[in-house]
């Protein structure tokens, strides 16, 4: 059980993205501090922590939502700052929020290429190039595998299972190479999230590095290659596969770890 | 036929611009008056500086985009409800529009445009009657279909009317996948404000004179037409054709009441019952498209 910082980075072998200590502060509060951990193509990256440990912080900092206030993000070996969403996006880490950033009224197509329109024509004529878009969303989602009755349906009529796999699906089709989903399969029943699971295999086949947030020890371990355990803005560790057990990430998980400490603590004796 | 035509159609440029704003998730109660405060520049610019009528339309305009440029700026950079926002402007311009007017011209209207340099070749443009199949039609109908046009348009085939349904969907969503969700609700405050400057300029051309209290209390009835014709209060749902339509329904409804021999005072309770009409209506489509099976 090493931490990753000290983890030599062999040349030829640098992660797609890569966390050193990285802090963040809102005011006088401590939202995240001294994480580090890694995402290589065509891996998992597991983050697991319970409510308010801190994970939606994260997913924010490598989305491009906030700046860290300490700590520096590496993508592909070399030191970069997000500003905005757009910028994070631009550079290959693509998010696929809890919400989903989808809207509920506006159809498949038209959330499929939100804030990414393909348009056609010049000058004062160019225009949403729909076709190719209603033409690529279907392409996309049955390359994945996602039968949808008809493009034109609006979101607000899928399941959440579906919901995610567009989403997914979208991320893949706009070049992602970091995907980073926000608890995917928290609202899910165990059908769908099975579903969802898959997905997130065949965007790891597919070479992608993937940041999979989740609470749900029994959903991160099938899935991941690393696991980062966060506690209360605080790194617990950060395993690869082989080095945990899906036990002991519960254990973790469960504050099996905190409670221990805690009963150590008690036990010592009083000051002299 | 005209008559119902002409008043649907000056409320229509109005109600399809208030329905873009409103579909991208916002109101504007300065819409009305600023019909006032774009005519009455038309106006003083005319008439007390003795300039070209055109040079006179083209300083409404400046004057349209800014307001329209600083009510978005002032909703965006704040996050507070456009509602109360424009409330403020609505009020200051209510204000300024009085004022203004009794400063430049004693009273409280500013008149004889007709006799500015250029006002021919406006009136032309802005004010004159066409026949059709023997029908006249004041042109501003004619503004009206291209103005619907151009709004269905942008709204349906272009990526900023994607941006605009997306911003009015859900704004904090839309900015995460990378729409300018903030530049969107400005460029739809002043498409607001370029309507009510169209409208002005019409008003003013056509009347040779204004009256500083024109287009206030419209902003309301813009709203309801663009909610008859389909728009969600909520955002990110309606249609600039139904605008339109719902501007058509009320010309029809104020004109027919009086060719019926109606009592014209029951006008009021007919806009209020479709109006309520329209909101039911409108809440099942969104329940429809929002009841999410998990």
């Amino acid at each position: 059980m090493s931490a990753a910082a000290d983890r030599p980075a062999a040349p030829g072998d640098t992660p797609l993205l890569e966390l050193r200590d990285i802090g963040k502060d809102f005011g006088s509060v401590i939202a995240l501090d001294g994480i580090s951990s890694s995402v290589r193509a065509g891996q998992v990256t597991c983050v697991l922590g319970d409510n308010g440990a801190g994970k939606s912080t994260l997913i924010k900092v490598l989305s491009g939502v906030h700046r860290p206030t300490r700590g520096q993000l590496f993508l592909d070996g070399g030191a970069v700052d997000f500003d905005a969403p757009r910028e994070a996006l631009d550079a290959g880490i693509a998010t696929v929020y809890q919400d989903l950033a989808m809207i509920p009224l506006m159809s498949i197509w038209r959330n499929f290429f939100l804030g990414s329109e393909p348009t056609t024509g010049w000058g004062p004529f160019r225009r949403f190039d729909r076709a190719t878009a209603k033409d690529v969303t279907r392409r996309e989602l049955a390359a994945m595998g996602i039968d949808i009755r008809d493009p034109d349906q609006p979101v607000g009529t899928l399941s959440g299972g579906e919901r995610q796999s567009v989403a997914i699906a979208r991320a893949v089709h706009f070049g992602a190479r970091v995907l980073i989903l926000d608890e995917p399969t928290s609202a899910l029943g165990v059908k769908q999230a099975a579903v969802v699971l898959r997905y997130i295999a065949q965007a790891r086949d597919q070479g992608l590095g993937v940041v999979f947030i989740t609470h749900n020890p029994h959903h991160a371990h099938p899935v991941g290659d690393r696991f980062l355990l966060l506690n209360r803005g605080r790194s617990m560790g950060d395993f690869a596969k082989a080095d945990v057990t899906r036990e002991q990430l519960t254990d973790m998980m469960a504050g099996g770890d905190e409670l221990s400490r805690l009963a150590e603590e008690l036990g010592r004796p009083g000051a002299p | 036929m005209a008559n119902w035509l002409d008043v649907a159609s000056i409320l229509g440029i109005m109600a399809v611009a208030v329905a873009l704003l409103m579909i991208g998730g916002h109101f504007d109660l300065s819409a009305g008056v600023m019909t006032g405060t774009t005519a009455l520049t038309v106006g003083v610019v005319a008439v007390e500086f003795q300039q070209n009528i055109w040079v006179a339309i083209a300083a409404a305009l400046v004057l349209a985009l800014g307001i329209g440029a600083f009510n978005g700026w002032l909703v965006t950079r704040t996050g507070l409800p456009s509602f109360i926002i424009t409330l403020g402007t609505f009020l200051m311009l209510q204000g300024l529009n009085l004022g203004l007017t009794k400063a430049f011209t004693g009273t409280v209207q500013v008149r004889g445009l007709a006799d500015a340099s250029g006002y021919h070749s406006a009136e032309l443009v802005l004010a004159s009657t066409v026949e059709v199949f023997g029908q006249p039609f004041r042109i501003a109908v004619l503004w009206w279909l291209l103005v619907t046009a151009l709004a269905a348009w942008v709204l349906v085939r272009t990526r900023f009317g994607n941006w605009v349904f997306a911003t009015g969907g859900d704004e904090v969503a839309s900015r995460n996948v990378g729409v300018p969700a903030r530049r969107t609700t400005i460029v739809l405050f002043m498409t607001t404000a370029t309507a009510a400057w169209l409208v002005g300029s019409i008003t003013a051309v056509r009347l040779t004179s204004v009256q500083a209290n024109t287009g206030t209390g419209q902003e309301l009835i813009y709203i309801v037409a663009a909610v008859i014709g389909g728009c969600l209060l909520t955002g990110g749902y309606g249609s600039a054709i139904g605008a339109a339509l719902g501007a058509l329904i009320f010309g029809m409804t104020q004109q027919g009441i009086v060719y019926l021999n109606w009592d014209a005072d029951w006008f009021y309770f007919f806009l209020g019952a479709m109006l309520l009409l329209a909101v039911l209506t409108n809440r099942l489509v969104r329940r429809y498209a929002e009841a999410a099976p998990r």
